[in-house]
């Protein structure tokens, strides 16, 4: 089946009404909280004759609920179900829409979230329509895995989950390995307190994963794969499933796909909020029904997965970036970003930040823009303390280094890492080992017990924290926390233990005077952390 | 079968491909502590306390890192002792491990291991969880005040002896061995009473009722259990 093919079998009531001026309300999870599906059911009713519309994530998600009208292209914002006439009339005098938040919109550059607010993700003809499954397609009838493996390398692609293992190689190795059985796994595992990218891909566009799956499953010859989502991202969940049994309905997964002899089953798995079920080799555990702990590798997951058979796991993000790498050529995509990090990146602005959301920017650019640009700033005239990228497992950044590039050597140079995308701002009044204590107490309490560095190191250093911030520490203990730090940090099994202490060493990196103003003179400058006997 | 030469402390040394750094270290009389690790058990490289520095720049537990051509390993240095060290202190205050009222005085490897590793003190906080003790099983009995979570008796009691009594419930530092479905160990169905766990059991925390450890645990067993997987 070609493209054009597909295209046919979509039926005539999608293609007229298309053409028409849209009215698309976001129902991601964000705006949905806001009663979002109320307004877009109001909206249909008054308004029969035009397309109105539910789709994923519009990105600024502070300002929900989010409403954008087309051909014009606006966006309502703050559109509640209360003031339904306001958004009425909007809607009838567009031009009354201001545009203050233009270089929230102009800055980004899309490639993952293209179809994001933009198209219905429960309805998989408008994906199609959109150039959807056209790089599976082409794949399928036109290259040979081989040739897809060499544009995916030639691409430069890197691993969004975070450690930014080149996704190519990974591909080619599995593909290398002689076995009956592979398996493909996408990893939607995301538990970073402050991300939630994935969460919005999946909401927002999931065929988006499933073409991207079913491109890697042709092209490492995978016949089985999972989609490892957590269990607290329902709607996620309803929409990936949906869009399964669509796929399925138009002969996309499954037997005999697009009439050729290539086979692909796909499901959902569930994961029971435990954070370490990230870590790949503990999801494998999880999915094959074990306990989720992490096993040390070699042998890695591409030589011996799901019940030792060769498994591919990547990113959410990863995936949704192949069919657009296919679609325009890997050169197109090797354009974009920096010389070691190609492409875009998705990040989950929060925090103290004026625009909260979601944004999809090129690598290598600055902090600065991404944070005072595309972000505005920082909300109530307060001064910018510290970014902290790549939740528990990164590092936070001071306001020196705001210069700095956004790609992976960078931010590991700084200390941090550029992790799934979670990114959060940081003002005045933040102390800084209170920082510090919330991610270890996060990590402590999602430590997985196997290993000793990491099961106990998290409870010490938490301990500490806890003692500083309370005023009863001392600097033997900062001298202690260090040592417990790179004990952890060298000798722990898994990412989670090796990365744990990330936070607290880098806060401690950039901002030791706050540390010993809470050892020496009882004093928290941020005036987050009450002593007995009040400050000093 | 592949032979593969390297350097453990600057001596060249050779071994085969399926071989560890820890059996090639044993094999020539280099000293490398232990925890978690038994001769006959699967390794699971949990405890970390066998690290070693792979060519000066990672750290790996040596009971599940591979020989590899060219390696250069080194099993000691000051940076070694201090993890390793680090790691033996949160160990010992983890729990209540406190030698002078435990039955495996003088017969136990976390009291060696401090002793070889020369730690005689630590400044980290004790936890001083309340722990339980088990005793409800006719013979044996668990105080989980002195378990270390080798998981060696999880190990020995599936794969030796075949029941998988044990295993470990909870997550973090709230992780405990326990017996079936976290029942008392005395209405354990699948227990057989063999008594493997006690055996392999490094510290006072599995123990026969009313009789010491010293005159329990018999260390030869060990090599026994090797004999058994045929290894």
């Amino acid at each position: 089946m070609l493209y054009e093919e597909l295209l046919e079998k979509i039926d005539d009531q999608f293609l007229s009404k298309d053409k028409q001026s849209t009215i698309s309300v976001c129902v991601a999870a964000g705006c949905l909280a806001l009663g979002s599906d109320k307004v877009l059911e109001e909206l249909k009713r008054i308004f029969p004759d035009r397309k109105v519309k539910g789709v994923g994530c519009l990105g600024l998600c502070s300002r929900g609920t989010l409403v954008r009208i087309e051909p014009e292209g606006f966006v309502i914002e703050h559109a509640k179900p209360d003031n339904i006439d306001e958004i009425v009339n909007f809607i009838q005098n567009p031009e009354k829409i201001g545009d203050e938040n233009k270089k929230f919109y102009e800055k980004q550059q899309k490639i993952v979230l293209k179809n994001c607010g933009k198209i219905d993700p429960e309805s998989i003809e408008e994906y199609i329509l959109n150039e959807g499954y056209k790089a599976f397609l082409k794949c399928l009838n036109e290259l040979s895995p081989d040739e897809i493996i060499n544009e995916v390398i030639k691409s430069g692609l890197r691993g969004r989950g975070g450690g930014g293992y080149p996704t190519g190689l990974k591909w080619s190795t599995v593909a290398k390995m002689q076995s009956p059985i592979k398996y493909l796994v996408c990893n939607a595992d995301e538990g970073d307190p402050g991300a939630f990218m994935d969460r919005a891909i999946l909401e927002s566009d999931p065929h988006r994963i499933i073409e991207g799956m079913l491109i890697a499953a042709y092209a490492i010859g995978a016949n089985r794969g999972y989609v490892y989502v957590r269990a607290e991202y329902p709607l996620a969940i309803k929409r990936l499933k949906n869009a399964i049994k669509n796929a399925e309905r138009f002969n996309l997964l499954g037997t005999n796909i697009a009439g050729t002899t290539f086979n692909f089953n796909l499901e959902v798995r569930l994961g029971a909020g435990a954070y370490v079920c990230g870590e790949e080799t503990a999801l494998i555990a999880s999915i094959e029904g074990k306990k989720g702990t992490p096993r040390p590798r070699p042998p890695y997951p591409a030589e011996s997965g799901i019940k030792n058979y060769p498994t591919l796991i990547n990113n959410v993000e990863t995936y949704a970036n192949i069919s657009t790498i296919i679609n325009n050529g890997s050169g197109w995509f090797a354009s974009i970003g920096t010389d070691k990090s190609k492409g875009t990146k998705v990040f989950a602005l929060s925090g103290n930040i004026k625009n909260t959301g979601l944004v999809e920017v090129p690598m290598g650019i600055k902090l600065y823009d991404l944070i005072f640009e595309i972000g505005g700033g920082i909300p109530n005239d307060k001064e910018f303390k510290a970014v902290q990228t790549g939740g528990p497992s990164g590092g936070c950044i001071p306001s020196e280094y705001l210069n700095t590039p956004v790609d992976y050597e960078s931010l590991v140079h700084l200390g941090s890492i550029m992790g799934s995308g979670g990114m959060i701002v940081m003002d005045e009044d933040t102390c800084m080992v209170d920082m510090a204590k919330f991610f270890i107490d996060f990590c402590k309490s999602e430590s997985c017990g196997k290993c000793a560095p990491c099961r106990n190191g998290t409870v010490q250093l938490y301990e500490i924290l806890d003692k500083i911030t309370k005023g009863e520490g001392n600097e033997r203990d900062l001298t202690t926390m260090v040592k417990i730090a790179n004990t952890m940090k060298k000798t722990s099994l898994c990412g989670l233990g090796q990365s744990a202490p990330n936070p607290v060493l880098s806060a401690f990196k950039y901002f030791k005077d706050e540390f010993y103003e809470h050892v020496l003179h009882r004093y928290c400058p941020a005036g987050v952390c009450k002593f007995n006997g009040g400050n000093r | 079968m592949k032979i593969k030469t390297f350097t453990i402390d600057g001596v060249e040394l050779s071994g085969r491909e399926d071989q560890t750094i820890l059996e090639v270290a044993r094999e020539h009389g280099i000293k490398i502590p232990t925890l978690c690790h038994l001769e006959g058990l699967t390794p699971i490289g949990s405890c970390r306390i066998c690290i070693v520095e792979i060519d000066g720049k990672r750290f790996a537990p040596s009971c599940i890192t591979k020989v590899e051509d060219g390696m250069k390993i080194v099993t000691n240095n000051s940076e070694i002792t201090e993890y390793r060290k680090t790691i033996l202190e949160m160990i010992f205050a983890e729990r209540n491990h406190i030698c002078s009222i435990c039955i495996a005085n003088g017969n136990c490897e976390l009291q060696n291991l401090s002793i070889e590793l020369g730690m005689d003190h630590f400044e980290i906080k004790n936890q001083y969880p309340r722990c339980e003790v088990d005793l409800s099983h006719e013979k044996y009995g668990i105080d989980h005040n002195r378990c270390v979570l080798c998981a060696r008796c999880v190990r020995v009691c599936a794969k030796i002896e075949g029941a998988h009594t044990k295993d470990i419930s909870g997550r973090g530092h709230n992780a405990r061995i326990i017996t079936d479905f976290a029942r008392g160990w005395g209405e354990a169905e699948t227990c057989t009473g063999c008594g493997k766990c006690v055996q392999v059991c490094p510290t006072g925390a599995l123990f026969e009722k009313g009789k010491p450890v010293g005159a329990r645990k018999k260390r030869d067993f060990l090599n026994y259990l090797k004999i058994m997987r045929g290894q």
